[in-house]
């Protein structure tokens, strides 16, 4: 059999989903559900006087409806939602339940559930439910959180939830920066994003009237960890939970969380022994759902006269929103490491203060820390490389860790050891791909001839962190949980093979690339390969899907458990053909006698040996069934080179990404055809940041565009044709030498357009551009330089 | 997302419709493709009680040569018009701006008639039917009356029929001569024009704008300083002049006007050259 790791393989996944037979948690139905209604609070920050349901409670079909003070009182809850990132011991963390009761504190806070026999009748009760509310002053801004004149929860006596330091030399930093030739300054924001997943969020708990055991689908990435923090903060025994992530179409980190809905869902059918179930609207999610970002970042960096980095300094002021959820504090921390980027940089301090504001709460959105990292990291060098007259790929080669050579295990000023790069000849072949001196050349055209539409060329050579994680990493970071993966491999009588994989896909392609691992190791034909998952009671040991680690981890833990399994198959093989296990060669499937190339056996012969267990060594457990639980002994560093081409009509102000070329380095492929898929959507989500996404508030903290119609997601005809290529720099993390892609994209994306955008508009002398870089924006910059310069300011 | 409950009623004639908005009034609606109605249904920014279905009156979906124009029946799919090889040889801005609404569902199932009585002023095909001088067929209970395209739009989400009239046919010049343009500004291929702006030169030349004002409408002061004998340039420099446009997300009125006249500048240079 030839080697099937490495190859294009069709998604096994696909055939189900594209022919609608995949089962989305909205997609089940059970007889006696009831549908929740939702009530939400239309104010960002109030005081509840008086709740009337009495005439939602009255109308048809409907079972009942509870406030949020009613459901506090039934006891449903033995804890408030969890936050199991708590990022320094004194983190404020006001209690956060799944329904408000006597003070709302963001837009979409629940303050009133109603329970129906139909989505429509649920719905109508919830508009008819009567709420008076005392408006209280509403930090509707992470500005607004740091002015501290309003209070985002009165009871704090403050905006600010924590200050996370991390500065391993403070003297050599300060020294940096007193002995730089040059200075820059950056300042970014990187707006909230809303995470828009096109399956939204939904929920179904069936409780089962005799043992007490609820069932819960949900619409989740995370049903391992669902299951433990469900079974905290409910009281309910771990037990009796069983938790099933069905079809689910995308997360991007938004379905990584603990949420009201889903707290609601098990605690109700409990309560009532009804199923109890939930679907988010597209509106809803914008408050239902967590969004993405929020930080505004402070970017310097020194250097010497040749633009050689001596030091770089970074502060954020990061936007939690009005609760904790599962891993909010802990976002931009993830980032924290990564503000040297790819640079050697002798002395490095970063800083973040998290701040409460009456806005739906931040968490975890593709990337989480690494693309506003290195958004940043990679802004500032294009502004040291115009700073210091030099091409911004050549600012960065000279400051390439390793020279930009190959390394291994490298330690970086932020502390963490890189476990492989190779910088260079990934730039080299980023710049050949995209014929950079033709469109430099191209550029210095345009300019001479005055031509309305000016050509920008935007780079952007990031790092960032994957295979999260090793357990006592996350212990110094005080993440309250582990970060291995569990991975099982179980041959069944009849030779076909069970996967049982503890990290849980929801669109990443987990049956397909565990299957090609799986069928190089043993031998056997993908299509006898079967991957079993995202249902607590089918594989109880996981740490789910996030933070592009199931492969670097998971696959891991797959790959060892087959080594495991053919250990155990090469005793029993010995034993039956009477040779010495050393003796014995593995090869396609069949352990033969070295020198006898008749005398051998077939795996799936062995694994019929041994379920019968007729004739198995003394003392052996019959079966060939081996689980594997891999904690990895260090993170894994993709890297790459982005190259962003954008046409900036200087009449309307719109950018046209004319052409996007990205270099991307995840180690050792498994499946090049889903590499280049998560590349591609990588890429297209960073894109939006940078010129279509962003939450707009009003003062009020209202939510301006919570609609598909106003919150733009781009779609296929606004992204060009991406030209895709790859070096090879496997990962020593691992034994596979995989690192993992699913958010390099937007890790490299949006700081490659918005450097093309200012290399388009550098002759109006503009040096920044805040995202999203919508033609309005565009164009008032150029029109305020414009008039500036005519004024003799650009003198 | 989740509309408010209303009755259904299948009108399987103009007739039945007319009926139907005779019988119930301010309280029905109208509704064809449904690609407007449903969207602000879901939302409920509007609560009809009667949602009277017109969809499927297929005797109003046609494209026919009226001798001196083309008469199109209301409920003729905008894929219908894309594609009408007698629309692109005799007002091929029509079929051109049909292919610029929405994206291909939508344009399978939205009528223009549909979006003509929706009369929202960042639509695409009022544009078209403004520059055209298009005239368009009322029927209501007391029998039928035209009304020139000029006078249909009246308002936000307003137009010129009355709550028993229901619109049957649009009445478009042939002007297979005429030089014409369109010029779109959007952030997505599938959203509402941010401006705007068609042009139709035909001796004398008819500007209309769409998303510059509360409706869609015919640009006076451009009009004019072209009738004047002012320049392409001369004439788009007041493209924006005597407008309130509406401030939103993608533009305020700055942006806009300025949009307005960059696009007139450019819908003049096609459609004048």
């Amino acid at each position: 059999m030839t080697a099937v790791m490495g190859t294009p393989m069709k998604r096994k996944e696909d055939p189900k989903l594209l022919t609608g037979e995949g089962k989305f948690v909205d997609d089940i139905h059970v007889h006696g559900e009831l549908w929740m209604g939702m009530v939400r609070s239309t104010m960002a920050h109030a005081k509840i006087n008086a709740i009337d349901t009495a005439e939602a409670a009255g109308m048809p079909g409907v079972h009942s409806v509870f406030t949020g003070t009613q459901l506090q009182e039934m006891g449903l809850w033995a804890a408030p939602l969890p936050c199991a990132w708590p990022v320094t011991e004194d983190m404020l963390n006001p209690p956060h339940f799944p329904t408000a009761s006597e003070v709302v504190h963001h837009v979409g806070d629940i303050v009133a559930v109603v329970l129906a026999d139909s989505r429509y009748r649920a719905a109508d009760a919830a508009e008819m439910v009567v709420v008076d509310y005392e408006p209280l002053p509403a930090v509707a801004s992470i500005e607004d959180a740091i002015a501290g004149e309003k209070l985002a929860h009165a009871g704090l006596g403050t905006n600010k939830a924590f200050h996370w330091p991390l500065i391993p030399d403070p003297d050599a930093l300060e020294a940096a920066f007193a002995n730089a030739t040059h200075v820059v300054k950056g300042e970014f924001v990187q707006q909230r994003l809303i995470p828009a997943a096109m399956e939204p969020r939904g929920v179904l708990a069936i409780p089962s009237p005799a043992g007490g055991d609820i069932t819960l689908y949900t619409s989740t990435q995370v049903p391992h960890i669902l299951k433990v923090m469900l079974a905290a903060t409910t009281g309910i025994s771990e037990s009796k939970l069983r938790i099933i992530a069905p079809a689910v179409g995308g997360g991007f980190g938004a379905k990584l969380n603990v949420n009201p809905d889903e707290s609601l869902a098990v605690t109700l059918a409990n309560k009532l022994s009804r199923p109890v179930r939930w679907t988010e609207t597209r509106s809803e999610a914008a408050f239902s759902t967590h969004q993405g970002r929020g930080q505004k970042q402070t970017m310097e960096i020194a250097a010497d006269e040749n633009g050689k980095i001596l030091g770089v300094r970074a502060h954020i002021d990061a936007d939690m929103g009005a609760y904790m959820m599962l891993i909010t504090p802990g976002v931009p921390l993830l980032g924290s490491f990564l503000y040297t980027g790819v640079y050697d940089v002798p002395a490095f301090g970063f800083t973040c203060d998290g701040y409460f504001t009456n806005l739906t709460p931040t968490d975890a959105y593709r990337g989480a820390g690494r693309p506003e990292a290195s958004y940043a990291i990679e802004r500032v060098m294009d502004m040291l490389s115009y700073e210091v007259g030099v091409t911004p790929e050549e600012i960065r080669r000279r400051n390439y860790l390793a020279g930009g050579g190959e390394f291994e295990n490298l330690e970086v000023a932020s502390t963490l050891v890189f476990d492989s790069g190779n910088y260079s000849p990934n730039l080299d072949m980023a710049l050949d791909m995209a014929k950079m001196a033709e469109l430099r050349a191209e550029q210095q055209r345009r300019r001479d001839a005055g031509d309305k539409k000016q050509l920008g060329i935007g780079l952007c050579t990031y790092v960032e962190i994957c295979g999260l994680a090793p357990s006592r990493a996350l212990a110094g970071l005080n993440y309250g949980a582990g970060g291995w993966e569990a991975g099982t491999v179980r041959l069944l009588p009849t030779g076909k093979v069970e996967v049982v994989s503890g990290s849980t896909p929801h669109g990443q392609g987990h049956e397909t690339a565990w299957s090609q691992i799986v069928a190089d190791k043993l031998g056997i034909d993908p299509a006898d390969i079967t991957v079993l998952h995202s249902d607590t009671a089918i594989s109880p040991l996981g740490m789910d899907t996030y933070g592009s680690r199931s492969l670097a981890v998971g696959g891991v833990a797959i790959a060892m458990a087959c080594d495991k399994v053919i250990d155990k198959a090469r005793l029993i093989a010995a034993h039956q053909l009477e040779a010495n296990p050393d003796d014995l060669d593995f090869e396609a499937g069949r352990f033969g006698v070295k020198g006898s190339p008749d005398k051998g056996l077939l795996i799936q012969e062995i694994a019929f040996g041994a379920f019968t267990a007729h004739n198995l060594p003394d003392g052996m457990e019959p079966n060939l069934n081996e689980q594997m639980i891999f904690d990895p002994p260090n993170f894994a560093f993709p890297f790459g080179t982005h190259v962003a081409v954008v046409e900036v009509d200087e009449d309307t102000g719109e950018t046209e990404l004319i052409d996007y070329i990205a270099i991307d380095d995840c180690g050792n492929h498994v499946n090049p055809l889903i590499i280049e898929g998560q590349v591609h959507g990588g890429i297209v989500q960073g894109v939006a940041q940078a010129l279509y996404e962003g939450a707009e508030y009003d003062a009020e903290g209202n939510c301006k565009n919570p609609s598909l119609m106003d919150y733009l997601v781009p779609s296929p005809t606004e992204v060009p044709n991406i030209q895709t290529g790859y070096t090879y720099t496997p990962s020593t993390s691992n034994p596979l030498g995989v690192k993992g892609v699913g958010e390099a994209g937007t890790i490299g994306s949006a700081a490659a357009v918005i450097n093309a955008i200012c290399d388009a508009l550098r002759p109006h002398g503009i040096t920044d551009m805040s995202m999203p870089a919508t033609p309005m924006k565009v164009w008032k910059a150029i029109n305020s330089a414009d008039s500036t310069a005519n004024n003799g300011g650009g003198q | 997302m989740i509309p408010a409950s209303f009755d259904y009623v299948e009108a399987e004639n103009a007739d039945a419709a007319i009926a139907a908005l005779t019988e119930h009034g301010d309280e029905a609606k109208l509704m064809a493709g449904g690609h407007s109605l449903i969207p602000l249904m879901k939302f409920r920014l509007t609560t009809p009680q009667v949602v009277v279905d017109i969809g499927r009156i297929n005797d109003l979906s046609y494209i026919n040569d009226g001798g001196d124009h083309i008469a199109i029946g209301a409920l003729t799919r905008h894929m219908a018009v894309e594609t009408s090889d007698v629309l692109k040889a005799q007002a091929p801005i029509l079929a051109h701006v049909a292919s610029h609404v929405g994206d291909p569902s939508v344009r399978h199932r939205g009528t223009l008639g549909g979006s003509l009585a929706h009369g929202d002023p960042a639509s695409d095909l009022p544009a078209a039917i403004l520059a055209l001088n298009a005239t368009l067929v009322a029927k209501g209970p007391n029998g039928q009356r035209e009304i020139s395209a000029s006078d249909f739009f009246t308002g936000f989400l307003e137009t010129a029929l009355a709550s028993d009239e229901m619109l049957t046919e649009i009445r478009v010049p042939k002007v297979p001569d005429a030089g014409w343009s369109y010029q779109k500004f959007n952030r997505r291929a599938q959203d509402w024009a941010i401006v705007g702006v068609a042009a139709v030169s035909n001796g004398s030349t008819n500007v209309a704008m769409v998303n510059m004002g509360h409706t869609p409408l015919r640009s006076a002061a451009v009009e004019a300083a072209l009738a004047g004998g002012a320049s392409a340039a001369d004439a788009a420099a007041v493209a924006a002049e005597g407008l309130t446009p509406p401030e939103d997300l993608n533009g305020d009125a700055e942006y806009r006007s300025h949009l307005a006249r960059v696009l007139v500048g450019r819908a003049l240079g096609e459609a004048m050259s």
